[in-house]
C-alpha cells in the first residue's frame, strides 16, 4: 500500500509538513546533556602532551615532575597505550595504491605533526592534568618538515615514512573519451588554477568522550559526541580487544558534528585504553587550540583546470589536475583519500559532455591529518566547474544563465551515466533554474549593478549549478572492506497506552533527525506526531546502522522508519480486526484510534487495544499474533549513490578600495527529492550555505615553513558570524528517488557544495569590467587588492 | 611569591535568585564554577577565550562571558543563567520563537544566544535586522547560519513591542 505524497487532505498526512522537533524545547532551556555535562561517580580528566614539532623522533619522557603535581593520578607514554591499543592503517581496497602506515593513539617513535599526542596524563581535575601535562618532559629531536603541497614528490623532498617509498598517498587518473582531440578542435578553450583553503569544522561544542571500563562486567561504555556509533563500538572492540557485543556507545546530545565527529581520533582511542587499564570512567573534552590542531582540516587543494567550448557554448571537454595534501596519515577508518576521489567524481557533473579527464594526486605532508568534512570534495568541484563556465560565457560575451541552460543536462534524459560514471537516476537542473529565476528578480539586480556601476560601486551576481551526492550504498566504504554500514534500520513497537517508540540507527546533531523520524513514523503508523517518542544514539538499544554522514539519514533511516511503521500499522490492524471482527482492509490507523476506512467512523483507540494485548491477552484468539515490535531495515541497490542537484546564486558588492565583500543576498533552488520537513530542510540548506561563505570569504588555517599552526584560535581563525552573513531565499523542486517509498534524498550539503562557487563568480562578475579575477580562496580583502593590482609588494 | 595569594577564595552570591556560598580555587572561571560546583550545565565552554559566547551568562544586569571572568569576580553579584531565566519564564517568548523558527540545531549556543537576546530585546525596543545580527555577532552559530535566530528575535521583539502598545 502506496501513500498518497500527492493528497495533503490524506489522514496523518505529516510527511511534508512542519512539524516541531521534539527535542528542541529541551535545548532552549539548557536541559541538554552533551558528553562534558556527564560526571558519573570516580570519574577522572585526561589532558594529553602534543607534539610543538611538526616532525620529531622522540626520546625519553620524563613525567616526575608531572606525577608530583597535585591531583595527578597516571602518566601514560605511547609504548604503554599500545600495549592496550592495536594501531590502525587507513586504507580502502577500493582506492586502488592508497597507502598509509600503521598509527598508533599516542605516538611512538615519531610524532608527524603539531599537535599529535604524544603523552597523557590523568589527573582528578582537567586543571591538573593540564599542569601536570605542561610539565611531561619529551626529548624531542627534530626532522625535516614536509608542509609543501607541490613540492611533496619531488626527489629532492624528505619522505615522511621511508618505509612507503614516496609521500605519495594516493593518485587517481580518470579518462573518458579523447580530451587532447576536443581541446584541439575547441573554438575556446579557459583555464585557470583554483586553491581551496585548508578549513577545519570548528564544531560550537568540541570533540567530547567518556569512556567506563567496567572489569566485572568486561564492559566498555563509550559516552561520545559522534555521528557513527555503531562504527565506534566496532573500532574500539577491534583496537581495544574487547568483544563487539561489550562495547556500548552512547550519543547523547552533540554540539555540531559536520563530518568531524565521524572520524577516529588517536587521542580519543587513548582516552579509550586509558579507561580500560584504570578500570574507572575517563573523560577527554579538548580545548579550542586541541581543537584546531587535532580535529581533521580538509578542502586543502590546488587545481590546474580548463574547460574547451564550441562557439556556441557547449562544453566540450574538461581537464582537471587535482592536488590535496592530507598530513602525516590517511585518517581511520574513512581514509584521506575520499576528498580528491570526490574532486574526480564530481566535476563538471550538471552538464553533458562527453570527454573528461581528471586527476588528483593526494599527498603527505607534516600537518594535521585531512578527511571528510561536510560536503566532501564538492565546494571543490563546484568551483572549479562553475568558475570555468563562468570564464568560458565571459570569452564567448555569453551570459551565465544560458551557458548554463544550454549544456544541462535535460530533466527529461534521465537516468545518465556521466563521464565521470556518476549514475544520475532523476535531477532537475533545468527546471532549478527556473524555479531560482523566479524567486531573485534578474532584471532588477542588473538594472541594480548597472547604475551602481555608475556610482563606482561594484557589485556582482554569481551562479553556481551542482550536484550533491546523498543516500551512499555500500559503493562508498563497504566494498572497500570498511565496517561502516550502509544499511539503516528501525524498531517501532505500540506501548500498551497506545503510544509509539521508534529506535533508529541513524543519530541527531541538530539537523532535526528526531522530528524526521517522529513524522515518518506518525504517518507511517497513524498516530500524531507528539505521540512517537524516538530513541537515537546508542548501540545497546537500537538496531544497527551507519549513523549520519553523507546526507543519509532522511534517506536511508527515513525510509527504514516508514517500512517498520507501516508494519506496525499492519501488526496493529490484524489485532483490531480479531477483536472487532472485521477485515482488516476495511480498516485503517488516523489520529491513534483504529477506524472504518471507509467513513472514517472510530472503531477503537489503539490504548484499548494495548491494554487488551498487554493485560487482557486471555480474550484475543489463541495463536492470533500479537507483535506489536516491529523491526525493518532499508538499503539502496539500485544505484551506488542518490545525487541531487540544486543552483545557488549570490549577490554581493566589492569594495575595490579596501577589498571588503559585503554579502547582500543569497538564493538556493535545491532537489532533495521528497522534502518531508520543509522547514528543517531550508535550515539545513541555510546552515550549510553559511559554512560554504566561510570557507569562500574567511576561513583558512595558516602554517609556516616549518610545519607551524598559526591560527589555532577562534580570534584568529575566522568564522562567519551573524553580522556579515546575507539573509537567504530557498527554494525546492522535488524529484523523488523511486528507490525508496519515501523518495527522499539528502540536503545536508548542498548549500556547502554551491556557496563559495557563488560568492567566486559573482566577486568576479563585479571585478570583470576592472581586468580582475580571483580564484584562490578564502577571497579575503588582500586577495582581491592583489587581484586588483592595488597590492604589489 | 605564590603564597602571597591566596589559592582559594570564599565567594557569596546569588545565582538564579538563591544564595550560593562556596570556596572556589582562585583560578576557576565562573563558567566553570557554574558548570562544575553548581552543575548549572546550560551554559557551555565552547572556545574559552572570549569568541564564541557560548558561556553568555547576565551578571548584575549584563550579559557576561563566562569563560573571560573568574568566580572570585561575582563575589557579590546577582548571577543568572539559562536555567533561572527559564524558570522566571522571562525568556518563555524567546524559546518558544527559537523552537517554532528552528533558530537552534544541535543547541550548543542557544543558552548564550538566549541571554545575549533578552539583553538585546530588553533595552531596544524595535531593533532593526542589522542592529540584531550586530548585536548578536558575538554569539558563534555553525548550524543554522544565523537567519532563523534573526527571524525569532525580530520577531520576540515586534510582539512585545505590540504587547506595550496595547
Amino acid at each position: 500500500m502506496s501513500i498518497r505524497f500527492g493528497d495533503p487532505d490524506r489522514p496523518n498526512s505529516y510527511i511534508g509538513r512542519t512539524v516541531p522537533r521534539p527535542n528542541a524545547p529541551r535545548l532552549a532551556q539548557g536541559r541538554g546533556r552533551y558528553v562534558d555535562d556527564l560526571a558519573p561517580p570516580r570519574m577522572v580528566h585526561v589532558a594529553f602532551v602534543r607534539s610543538p614539532h611538526a616532525h620529531a623522533r622522540l626520546g625519553a619522557v620524563e613525567t616526575a615532575a608531572a606525577r608530583a603535581v597535585k591531583g595527578v593520578l597516571r602518566v601514560f607514554t605511547g609504548a604503554e597505550i599500545a600495549a592496550v591499543c592495536s594501531p590502525w592503517v587507513a586504507v580502502l581496497a577500493h582506492l586502488k595504491g592508497l597507502k598509509s602506515p600503521p598509527q598508533h593513539a599516542l605516538a611512538v617513535d615519531r610524532a608527524c605533526w603539531v599537535g599529535e599526542p604524544v603523552a597523557a596524563v590523568v589527573a582528578a581535575s582537567r586543571a591538573a592534568a593540564e599542569e601536570g601535562a605542561a610539565l611531561v618532559d619529551v626529548a624531542y629531536e627534530p626532522l625535516p618538515a614536509v608542509t609543501d603541497m607541490m613540492s611533496a614528490l619531488d626527489p629532492e623532498t624528505p619522505v615522511i615514512h621511508p618505509d612507503l617509498g614516496d609521500n605519495l598517498a594516493f593518485r587517481r587518473l580518470h579518462h573518458e573519451g579523447d580530451v587532447e582531440a576536443a581541446f584541439a578542435g575547441a573554438h575556446k578553450v579557459v583555464a585557470a588554477r583554483f586553491r581551496t583553503a585548508r578549513h577545519t569544522g570548528v564544531t560550537p561544542e568540541p570533540r567530547s568522550i567518556l569512556v567506563d571500563w567496567n572489569p566485572a562486567e568486561g564492559q566498555l561504555t563509550a559516552w561520545h559526541a559522534t555521528q557513527a556509533p555503531h562504527m565506534m563500538q566496532t573500532v574500539f572492540a577491534q583496537h581495544l580487544a574487547v568483544p563487539e557485543a561489550r562495547v556500548r556507545v552512547i550519543c547523547e546530545d552533540v554540539g555540531g558534528s559536520y563530518g568531524v565527529k565521524v572520524h577516529v581520533y588517536p587521542d580519543e582511542m587513548a582516552t579509550a585504553a586509558i579507561a580500560k587499564i584504570m578500570g574507572r570512567p575517563v573523560k577527554f573534552v579538548a580545548d579550542r587550540l586541541e581543537s584546531f590542531g587535532s580535529d581533521i582540516h580538509a578542502r586543502d587543494h590546488e587545481i590546474s583546470a580548463r574547460l574547451a567550448v564550441d562557439a556556441d557554448g557547449r562544453i566540450l571537454a574538461m581537464d582537471v589536475d587535482d592536488w590535496t595534501a592530507i598530513g602525516p596519515y590517511s585518517v581511520y577508518p574513512r581514509t584521506s583519500a575520499i576528498e580528491g576521489n570526490q574532486v574526480v567524481n564530481l566535476c563538471g557533473g550538471p552538464y553533458a559532455f562527453a570527454d573528461y579527464r581528471a586527476q588528483t594526486t593526494v599527498v603527505f605532508q607534516n600537518k594535521t591529518p585531512t578527511c571528510q568534512y561536510r560536503a566532501v570534495g564538492h565546494p571543490i568541484a563546484v568551483a572549479i566547474t562553475e568558475g570555468l563556465v563562468d570564464m568560458a560565457a565571459a570569452e564567448l560575451g555569453m551570459d551565465p544563465v544560458e551557458i548554463r541552460r544550454r549544456n544541462f543536462y535535460a530533466d527529461d534524459a534521465y537516468p545518465v551515466t556521466s563521464p565521470a560514471k556518476m549514475r544520475f537516476e532523476g535531477l532537475s537542473h533545468h527546471a532549478s533554474m527556473d524555479k531560482l529565476l523566479t524567486l531573485m528578480d534578474l532584471d532588477a539586480l542588473r538594472a541594480d549593478q548597472a547604475e551602481a556601476r555608475s556610482r563606482g560601486v561594484h557589485r556582482g551576481l554569481g551562479f553556481a549549478s551542482f550536484i550533491e551526492l546523498t543516500n551512499p550504498s555500500p559503493f562508498m566504504y563497504g566494498i572497500g572492506g570498511a565496517r561502516i554500514s550502509a544499511q539503516d534500520g528501525c524498531t517501532v513497537r505500540m506501548d500498551p497506552d497506545g503510544s509509539i517508540v521508534a529506535l533508529s540507527g541513524v543519530t541527531e546533531q541538530g539537523q532535526g533527525t528526531e522530528a524526521m523520524l517522529s513524522q515518518v513514523v506518525a504517518e507511517g503508523v497513524g498516530v500524531r506526531p507528539e505521540a512517537v517518542r524516538v530513541v537515537t544514539g546508542d548501540t545497546q538499544v537500537t538496531p544497527y546502522g551507519g549513523g549520519t554522514w553523507a546526507s543519509r539519514g532522511a534517506g536511508i533511516g527515513g525510509e527504514a522508519a516508514l517500512l517498520s511503521a507501516r508494519a506496525l500499522r499492519g501488526a496493529i490492524l490484524e489485532v483490531a480486526a480479531a477483536m472487532l471482527q472485521a477485515d482488516a482492509a476495511t480498516l485503517d490507523i488516523r489520529d491513534g484510534v483504529v477506524v472504518d476506512a471507509e467513513g472514517g467512523a472510530a472503531r477503537l483507540p489503539l490504548e484499548e487495544l494495548g491494554r487488551i494485548v498487554y493485560f487482557r491477552g486471555d480474550t484475543l484468539p489463541k495463536g492470533l499474533p500479537r507483535e506489536l515490535v516491529q523491526t525493518r531495515h532499508f538499503i539502496t541497490s539500485d544505484y551506488p549513490f542518490a545525487f541531487t542537484n540544486g543552483v545557488q546564486a549570490s549577490w554581493l558588492e566589492v569594495d575595490v578600495e579596501t577589498g571588503v565583500v559585503t554579502l547582500l543576498k543569497h538564493w538556493c533552488v535545491e532537489d532533495c527529492g521528497r522534502v518531508i520537513n520543509p522547514q528543517l530542510v531550508d535550515e539545513q540548506i541555510r546552515g550549510g550555505i553559511v559554512q560554504g561563505l566561510g570557507g569562500a570569504l574567511y576561513e583558512e588555517i595558516h602554517y609556516d615553513a616549518d610545519g607551524q599552526l598559526l591560527n589555532g584560535s577562534m580570534a584568529d581563525y575566522l568564522v562567519p558570524m551573524a553580522a556579515e552573513m546575507p539573509d537567504m531565499v530557498i527554494g525546492h523542486v522535488e524529484t523523488p528517488t523511486r528507490e525508496s517509498m519515501l523518495g527522499a534524498k539528502g540536503a545536508g550539503e548542498a548549500g556547502t557544495a554551491g556557496a563559495p562557487a557563488a560568492v567566486m563568480n559573482a566577486i568576479n562578475d563585479a571585478l570583470r569590467p576592472l581586468g580582475a579575477q580571483v580564484t584562490e580562496m578564502p577571497f579575503t580583502p588582500e586577495r582581491i587588492l592583489r587581484a586588483l593590482g592595488a597590492l604589489d609588494d | 611569591m605564590t603564597d602571597m595569594f591566596p589559592q582559594q577564595i570564599d565567594v557569596a552570591l546569588s545565582v538564579n535568585g538563591e544564595a550560593v556560598e562556596a570556596r572556589v580555587p582562585a583560578g576557576r572561571h565562573l563558567i566553570d564554577f557554574l558548570r562544575l560546583d553548581l552543575g548549572l550545565t546550560g551554559a557551555h565552554a565552547g572556545c574559552e577565550h572570549g569568541v564564541c559566547g557560548a558561556c553568555t551568562v547576565r551578571v548584575d544586569g549584563r550579559s557576561v562571558r563566562g569563560c573571560l571572568m573568574l568566580a572570585a569576580q561575582a563575589h557579590g553579584a546577582e548571577v543568572w543563567t539559562v536555567e533561572g531565566l527559564s524558570e522566571t519564564g522571562e525568556i518563555a517568548d524567546l524559546q518558544e520563537a527559537f523552537v517554532a523558527r528552528n533558530a537552534l540545531q544541535c543547541g550548543f549556543c542557544t543558552p548564550g544566544m538566549l541571554v545575549a537576546a533578552q539583553e538585546l530585546v530588553a533595552s531596544a525596543p524595535a531593533p532593526t535586522r542589522e542592529q540584531i545580527r550586530e548585536r548578536l555577532s558575538g554569539n558563534y552559530c555553525r548550524c543554522t547560519g544565523y537567519e532563523a535566530i534573526i527571524d525569532a528575535v525580530e520577531a520576540v521583539a515586534q510582539a512585545r513591542a505590540g504587547g506595550a502598545a496595547r
